[in-house]
Parts: structure tokens; C-alpha cells; sequence
């Protein structure tokens, strides 16, 4: 085990995969050095296996996703770099209407194996066109995944998960967390597409989370615990598919969930976790669902406004209070 | 046989298919839309004779002409338009997305332009890949105002990607005339923008548009970089099938009625002594036989059962 950086599990992960598989390329703006990507995921890989296959294209973000569908269906495994989400809006027809479906139209003659690797999120004053967080699109298309890891061990894990699977996927970091430490293990480490992670066992309260979130959901269990209430975490990872069996395992055990996320509430990954718990695991719940997300606005630019619209783990504390009657009376 | 009365009966057999097509669509026999390609037939017929079965190609809508000169089986493409378990689709294509990976073609497109930035794609997996293959995409002229079309045609000019950009200006962009949705007269001119030779052909005379794509395609397999060819044609039906067409200018419309591919390349082979009444009638007995003995192949195949709905989504 060692620790590192988000960012540089990110870079391990695409390296590893680019020397297993000479079939494995990567292309973007700007992710060539010396600059290496807005984010620095990709610094020193296109020294290290040169300009061929780590490719710098234009501001052309509908045709990097296009070429990338392409190349993808003729035998490479190509990882297409977006450098925002909020840009994947320029590349939607060839993510949405073409990589999710051509092997369903096809009737399966071709195999996908696309990775569309983008960041989201707020907390930097990026403003409304740079931070938006909007998953739940995706998971909404048949054919995507949607994998959005959280630590530095699943950063890895996930992205050779990803680079390996044979269908497209949308890997969402989030540029929070780039800078974050953890440990990650030295072996060969690929994890499972549409696992979720319990992060925390507790009795009391299920909360759901992905991303960056889940570290909101850990300094709101800490918070929690000192009045008592034992809260299970569990991490998501994967949004689509949703590993649903874990959630409804935990909320049996619980009896009450929260689920928090950045994305704005309405239209939210919540609202899909809260429909199907309601629907298999009603008989479990002893109190109503609470979600937790950002207020229905764009991202302001001011720290100060993106603070009030954005929630974070004062909330979750919140929506748990809100759902556990005489809290201090909880008894772990 | 002569290399002209192939183009003759290859384009022949087109025509005889689109015609069989818009029977069986009007009786009802097909679901979905229907577009045809009635007189561009030499642009596909041309552009394929310069293509081997291992190349690229990506069609739109209105491209049953490209992928039956590129080669596909007629059996599986009825079959697709009956929405049988034998098409080559399952049954889960269509027309506006009949695919057959097996002779190149890489399917049609209900969006338009949203093939050309795959085409970069391929033509990059040919480059890394070394394999000596070229990726061609037909388009309109409709399509040459799309985001699709300046992106991606920058992007296989800029990594010099052995691609031919095959623009088919059959004057409407639906129903709209290409007088009135660009000011550049010839769309091959935009090839400058992209630093790549523009070619500019007329698409009725299928041996000016062989000549034109084998000369792309050499350049592209010697690995210098795409071409963008402008095939001037027109589209003798309405947009779809049941399109009354009443935005076309009759004049126009007769004018280019005129230059009809086959008709052309006819007149040409009966002057040289290569055709007579008795070939021609034999040629097209031979091709309805081959259309008939799809069309029942596809009536007599079984529809795709119920469970196959959820097949194919994932790997």
C-alpha cells in the first residue's frame, strides 16, 4: 500500500493500462506536455508514450467523442478526456445517440469500449458553465455506465475497470478531488463496475453517496456519532448500473435512508435510489427518505453564493435530524 | 466484364432495389421512414469501385445505393428493411441504421453529420493500426452545416487520417434548397478551411466520380491525409417517401431528370456497341431475380422474438 493523490492514482491507472494494452490510447485537449491537462491527470504520459497515443486534438469536443466511438469500434480502447462536464453538453449526439446505441442497432455487431473521462463540481468559484453536475443524464441513457469514484484507491480501480470494459462508460471525477490522499494498493487492482462500498457500518441512518459527497456524508457520520446516531455510509461508485441490492441490504438494517449527492435535488440519482427503495424495500423504512442535494440554481460565481446553493455536510446532519426523532435518545 | 457495364448494371440494381423498396414501403410492407437515393446511384457505384471490402464506410439515411455497392448482401438488407431476425441488424436497425461490419459498412445514420467525426475515428484506428485501410463518409449537402461536419473533417486534416469525405449535393437539406442554406457555391471550396484538397465532381457521371475517389484513395492509403469531394447530384424524390415536394422548382427538377446517371451511361455503352435491347433486358431479369429472391427470403424469415428486446444493450 502507498499514498497518493487522486490525480495520480488517475495517471497510474491509464499508464498501467496503456503498457498492458498497446490498444489503449488517450485523447483530449490539452493533454499533451509540457502542459498536461487542465487537471495535470495525464503530466508526463505523452513523454512517456509519446504524441501517437496520447493525443492533443482541437477545441472540437463533439469530434473527440466521435473519433474516440470510431476508434472504439474498430479494435482500440480509446479514453477520450473532456475536460469538463459541463463541455460533454457539446459532445452529447455522439455519447447519447450513437456510442450508447450503435451496438443495440447493430443487433450486437460491434462492441463499445469507450471511456469518456471528465470532471464536475463546484467549490472553486468555477462558475455556472464549469462545475454543473449532471450524472443523472447519463445514467438515464440505456447502453451507458456511469462510474464516479471517490477515494484514490477507486479512482484506480474503477478507471482500469473501465478501460477494460467492453461498453462505454462515463467516468466522472470530480475536481475537488484531485488533490486528496489515499491509499492504494500496489497490485493490480481492477474493481468491479456497479459495486457499491459500504465506507462505514452503522445502525441507525443509511446515507447514500458518490463523488465528493461521500466525504461530506464522512464529517456528517462523525458529526452524527457525537449525538449519538450511528450512521452506515455507503459510496455508490458506479451510478449506472445501480447496485441496488446493497442500498435495500443497509436500509433493512437501518430502517432509514438519506442520500446525498451535488447534483441539484430534482431530477437527481435521489430521487431513482428513493423510487426503488420505496418499491422493494418499503416494509424496511421506519421514516420517510430524505435527499439531500444543491438548491435548483446555476453555479454562482461568488464563494460566498456557492456556498448557500451547493450543500454540503451541515445538510445531510440536517435531513438525518430531520428523519431520527429525539436524536440525542438514540442509543447506539 | 467491361468496367463500364459493371457501373451500368451496378447502378441498375440500385435503381431496381429503390423501386422495390417504394412498392413494398407503399403497400406497407416496411415500417418506419423510407429515403431514397433514386438518381444518385452513380456516386455510390462510382465512389465504391474504388474501395476495397476491408475499407470503412458510413452512410446516412439515404444510403441503400452506398451499401450495396460497397458489397453487403441483399438478403440481410431486405431483411432489415422488413424488420426480420435475419436482417443484418436484427431487426433493430432499419433502414436509417443498416449496418454490416462484415463487408466495411459501419452503418447509416438518423443523425445528419454524425458520421463523419466516427469516420475520423476509424481512419485514426487505421493509422495506429497500420492496416492499409481508407474510411469513407457520405454525407449531404445538408450535412456540410453541421458542427459534425467542420469538426470532424479539421480533425482528420490536422492528424492526416486516410479519410475521404464524400459530400453528395443533391440540392435540398430536407426541404430546404442548398441556395438557401449556404453562400459558398461549391462545398468542395470548404475544404480550404480545413487545408485539405477540395474536389469537385459531377455526380451523374460515374466514371468522373471513380476517378475522383480512386485518386482520394491513394493519397489517404499513402498517408497523405483526407480529401473532401463534392459530388454534384440530385435527389429525383421528395425527402422521404410520401413527401410531396411541393417546395422543388419543376424546371430544376427536369433539367437534372435529364442528366440521369443510367441513362447517361446507357446512351454511352449503346454508341460504343457494348449494350442492346436483349443485355439490358437480361441485366434487369437478373437483378429483379436477385431483388425477388431477397424480398422472399425476407417474407419467409421469422420475425425476432419477443425476448431479443432487451439483447444487445451491453456487451
Amino acid at each position: 500500500m502507498r499514498t497518493i493523490r487522486y490525480r495520480d492514482a488517475l495517471r497510474e491507472a491509464i499508464r498501467e493500462e496503456m503498457t498492458r494494452d498497446t490498444s489503449v490510447f488517450i485523447m483530449g485537449e490539452d493533454i499533451e506536455d509540457p502542459f498536461g491537462g487542465s487537471y495535470k491527470v495525464t503530466k508526463g504520459l505523452s513523454t512517456e508514450f509519446g504524441k501517437e497515443r496520447v493525443r492533443n486534438t482541437p477545441i472540437s469536443e463533439l469530434a473527440i467523442a466521435g473519433a474516440a466511438l470510431g476508434a472504439a469500434i474498430t479494435g482500440m480502447r480509446p479514453i477520450a478526456e473532456i475536460m469538463y462536464l459541463d463541455f460533454t453538453t457539446l459532445s452529447i449526439d455522439q455519447i447519447v445517440n450513437q456510442a450508447a446505441k450503435i451496438r443495440y442497432m447493430s443487433g450486437g455487431q460491434v462492441q463499445v469500449p469507450l471511456v469518456i473521462r471528465t470532471q464536475e463540481g463546484s467549490g472553486n468559484s468555477s462558475g455556472a458553465q464549469h462545475g454543473q453536475c449532471l450524472e443523472a443524464w447519463y445514467a438515464h441513457i440505456p447502453g451507458l455506465k456511469v462510474v464516479m469514484p471517490a477515494t484514490p484507491a477507486d479512482a484506480k480501480g474503477l478507471l482500469k475497470a473501465s478501460i477494460r470494459e467492453d461498453n462505454p462508460v462515463v467516468f466522472i471525477e470530480n475536481k475537488m478531488l484531485y488533490n486528496i490522499k489515499g491509499e492504494v494498493s500496489d497490485k493490480d487492482e481492477v474493481l468491479g463496475i456497479g459495486k457499491a462500498n459500504i465506507i462505514r457500518e452503522g445502525q441507525d441512518v443509511t446515507i447514500v453517496s458518490y463523488s465528493r459527497m461521500v466525504h461530506e456524508s464522512i464529517k456528517a457520520a462523525d458529526s452524527l456519532l457525537e449525538e449519538g446516531i450511528s450512521a452506515e455510509i455507503i459510496d455508490l461508485r458506479t451510478i449506472a448500473p445501480l447496485d441496488i441490492d446493497t442500498i435495500l441490504r443497509s436500509v433493512a438494517k437501518t430502517h432509514r435512508l438519506v442520500i446525498a449527492h451535488e447534483a441539484v435535488v430534482n431530477g437527481g440519482i435521489g430521487g431513482e435510489v428513493a423510487a426503488r427503495v420505496i418499491k422493494e424495500g418499503f416494509d424496511e423504512l421506519d421514516a420517510p427518505i430524505e435527499r439531500v442535494g444543491s438548491k435548483a440554481s446555476p453555479l454562482p460565481f461568488s464563494p460566498l453564493l456557492e456556498k448557500e446553493i451547493v450543500c454540503d455536510f451541515n445538510d445531510i446532519v440536517t435531513a438525518v435530524q430531520s428523519i431520527i426523532p429525539n436524536a440525542k435518545e438514540v442509543t447506539i | 466484364m467491361n468496367e463500364q457495364i459493371c457501373f451500368y448494371r451496378q447502378m441498375l440494381r440500385i435503381r431496381q432495389f429503390e423501386q422495390k423498396a417504394i412498392s413494398l414501403f407503399e403497400k406497407g410492407e416496411l415500417p418506419g421512414f423510407l429515403h431514397s437515393c433514386i438518381g444518385q446511384e452513380a456516386v455510390a457505384v462510382g465512389v465504391c469501385s474504388a474501395l476495397e471490402k476491408k475499407d470503412y464506410l458510413f452512410t446516412t439515411h439515404r444510403g441503400h445505393g452506398h451499401v450495396l455497392a460497397k458489397g453487403m448482401d441483399m438478403k440481410r438488407m431486405v431483411s432489415e428493411l422488413y424488420a426480420k431476425s435475419t436482417g443484418s441488424n436484427r431487426g433493430k436497425g432499419g433502414s436509417m441504421h443498416i449496418m454490416d461490419v462484415s463487408v466495411g459498412v459501419l452503418g447509416a445514420n438518423g443523425v445528419v453529420g454524425a458520421g463523419i467525426p466516427m469516420a475520423s475515428g476509424t481512419a485514426l484506428s487505421s493509422k495506429m493500426k497500420k492496416d492499409g485501410r481508407v474510411t469513407v463518409a457520405f454525407f449531404g449537402d445538408g450535412a456540410s452545416n453541421t458542427g459534425a461536419f467542420h469538426e470532424g473533417i479539421n480533425l482528420a486534416a490536422v492528424w492526416g487520417l486516410p479519410t475521404i469525405f464524400l459530400c453528395e449535393n443533391n440540392k435540398f437539406s430536407e426541404s430546404t434548397s442548398v441556395k438557401n442554406h449556404q453562400r459558398v457555391e461549391r462545398i468542395s471550396e470548404r475544404a480550404k478551411a480545413f487545408g485539405i484538397p477540395g474536389i469537385h465532381v459531377d455526380g451523374m457521371d460515374v466514371e468522373a466520380v471513380a476517378k475522383a475517389a480512386a485518386n482520394s484513395v491513394v493519397r489517404a492509403r499513402n498517408g497523405e491525409g483526407p480529401t473532401l469531394i463534392e459530388a454534384d447530384t440530385y435527389r429525383f424524390l421528395g425527402h422521404y417517401l410520401g413527401d410531396q415536394v411541393e417546395y422543388r422548382n419543376e424546371d430544376e427538377h427536369a433539367e437534372w431528370v435529364l442528366k440521369d446517371p443510367i441513362v447517361q451511361i446507357e446512351k454511352h455503352l449503346e454508341q460504343a456497341g457494348l449494350l442492346n435491347e436483349e443485355l439490358k433486358k437480361n441485366l434487369i431479369q437478373e437483378i429483379d431475380a436477385e431483388i425477388d429472391n431477397a424480398v422472399d427470403y425476407a417474407v419467409n424469415s421469422a420475425d425476432p422474438h419477443p425476448n431479443e428486446a432487451m439483447d444487445h444493450i451491453f456487451v
